[in-house]
């Protein structure tokens, strides 16, 4: 097959509210934001040829993807739902551009949501809490999801001299930028201190250090590059899209503090023929404030164990040299389970329109990057405006 | 609280000689007798060379912290009174590495790279878990 590069664009991009919405299911969240989309893309609901979604914890469907096009009425040609925890939005897209790329289909609509936060029954979200890991050989030691985060932690600060202050600096960003943003869960500046005197879950990891619970959905409309400029809103252009899947359990990993990010980047940094000095703006998965370090390490953004200094020195802020989680990522602006990096997806599409509200001057580039499991499956996308094409 | 509530592993077909040993206190591992590869957990195959040609062999119970924390915050009531408890990646002498607790130690004391032993921890007449402690 030919290069994905700039084949497809992304037309229309929306978010429902998020945070705590209880007067929503995760089945009325995904339809919401579903709707929303096709409404921006100023289309027909018969337009959508192609659909993709992730299943909700707190309302899944055997089918799910079926479901939302029977609850919607719609009949695609190209119809699933895929789940590969957090880096679940990523690989939908670049599994979409393919489908279209390859004639399968030539609109498709990725709609994710989940009520993690209001939908879960008590003993649904118990049954989570208490049985993380591999059920024979992790599970019976009483580990955590933060617990599989933490390990990561250690190890990175043990390898290169990382502090909690540099992993505090992460979730100090997050909500500074969060603090612009009308729409985060959680807008209360916070500053280094504030973290490391935070509750400690698993140490090194405080409360602060891990992202939030939240009930959310967001959707996007993709569609071939030739028929993006058919719609109203600007296109954003899929230069670049590569995944890594290197493990599913933590004590498996072949490295604590090198991830299968280093083989996603490189594969969409390939495609798009860009390398990550032409990012200008980055979306990185943040459930746990080291993950988004080994990101920027292995996504080339700074020298393998030097990434804590390049947070700490605010490279990630506004005017720094990677502006990243402007909209406050899943530690500060909502983390809705595997669709959180829908967020970053819709959030990487207005910096690329000029309309974030913590808008980076003059972004033409952005990148995009998800993980999900314990560090287990990685996706990166590499978005572009009309220049960059 | 009751043992019983803790997380118990859901035994296969696959995994009963290595959960019987650890009943009888040895510790099995995997052997290729293609490749000679080592691993934990038990599998079908050697997931080096996907031969199917795979001996038990005892482990001999040493290896190093490669990575721990301690818990703060107990998954269920059933581990409340393990308060703070240690989760760990032990990479054993042999190679592989599992995820288990480090016991009888002081937590904060812990450090990456200690050498570590196996220790014992009966949780049901049928599982006895594989843990470790100071060397
Ligand atoms: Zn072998």
């Amino acid at each position: 097959m030919s290069s994905l590069r700039a084949r497809t664009a992304i037309v229309a991009a929306a978010d429902t509210k998020v945070g705590a919405v209880p007067e929503m299911s995760a089945t009325q969240l995904c339809v919401d934001a579903a709707c929303r989309a096709i409404e921006a893309a100023g289309i027909g609901k018969e337009q959508v040829d192609g659909l993709l979604t992730c299943n909700a914890m707190a309302e899944p469907y055997m089918y799910h993807a079926e479901m939302i096009a029977e609850y919607l009425q719609i009949f695609p040609r190209y119809c699933m739902s895929i789940g590969a925890g957090g880096g679940t939005t990523f690989a939908l897209v670049h599994h979409a551009a393919t489908a279209i790329a390859n004639g399968l289909c030539d609109t498709v609509l990725i709609a994710t949501a989940d009520a993690m936060r209001s939908g879960l029954s008590k003993e649904r979200a118990f049954a989570l809490m208490s049985s993380a890991g591999h059920p024979q050989f992790e599970s019976p030691y009483g580990p955590s999801i933060p617990a599989f985060y933490a390990l990561i932690a250690q190890a990175h600060m043990h390898a290169y001299g990382t502090t909690p202050e540099q992993l505090a600096a992460v979730a100090v960003n997050a909500r500074d930028y969060a603090s612009r943003n009308p729409a985060a869960q959680k807008r209360e500046p916070i500053t280094i201190d504030d973290v490391l005197a935070s509750r400690m879950i698993a140490d090194p990891l405080h409360v602060l250090d891990c992202s939030l619970v939240s009930d959310g959905g967001a959707a996007i409309i993709l569609t071939s590059a030739e028929r993006a400029r058919d719609f109203p809103g600007e296109p954003v252009y899929l230069l670049g899209a590569g995944e890594g899947h290197s493990h599913e359990h933590i004590s498996q990993a072949r490295s604590l503090t090198t991830s299968a990010a280093v083989e996603s980047g490189q594969r969409a940094y390939t495609m798009a023929g860009l390398g990550p000095r032409d990012i200008d703006v980055a979306e990185l998965y943040d459930c746990f404030t080291p993950v988004l370090l080994i990101e920027l390490e292995d996504l080339g953004f700074c020298d393998k164990g030097a990434a804590g200094e390049f947070v700490l020195a605010g490279e990630l802020g506004p005017g720094g040299s990677l502006p990243t989680n402007t909209h406050g990522g899943l530690l500060a602006h909502c983390h809705p389970g595997n669709p959180g990096s829908m967020f970053s997806l819709t959030e990487a599409v207005r910096q690329l329109r000029g309309e974030s509200c913590n808008q980076v001057a003059g972004a033409e580039v952005a990148l995009a990057h998800a993980q999900g499991g314990i560090m287990s499956s990685h996706a990166t996308l590499i978005l572009g405006t009309e220049a960059t094409r | 609280m009751s043992e019983a509530q803790r997380n118990l592993p859901p035994v296969t077909v696959e995994t009963r000689p290595f959960w019987e040993a650890c009943r009888d206190g040895r510790l099995l591992l995997q052997q290729c007798r293609g490749c000679g590869h080592r691993q934990f957990y038990p599998r079908l195959v050697c997931s080096q060379c996907l031969g199917r040609e795979l001996d038990w062999i005892e482990a001999c119970g040493r290896g190093q912290v490669e990575s721990f924390t301690i818990m703060r915050q107990a998954i269920s009531p059933a581990y409340r009174n393990d308060l703070p408890y240690v989760v760990a990646i032990i990479r054993l002498a042999e190679g592989p590495t599992m995820l288990s607790n480090v016991i009888d130690c002081d937590p904060e004391a812990l450090q990456i790279g200690m050498d570590v032993e196996l220790r014992w921890a009966t949780v049901t007449d049928e599982i006895t878990l594989p843990k470790f402690g100071p060397a």
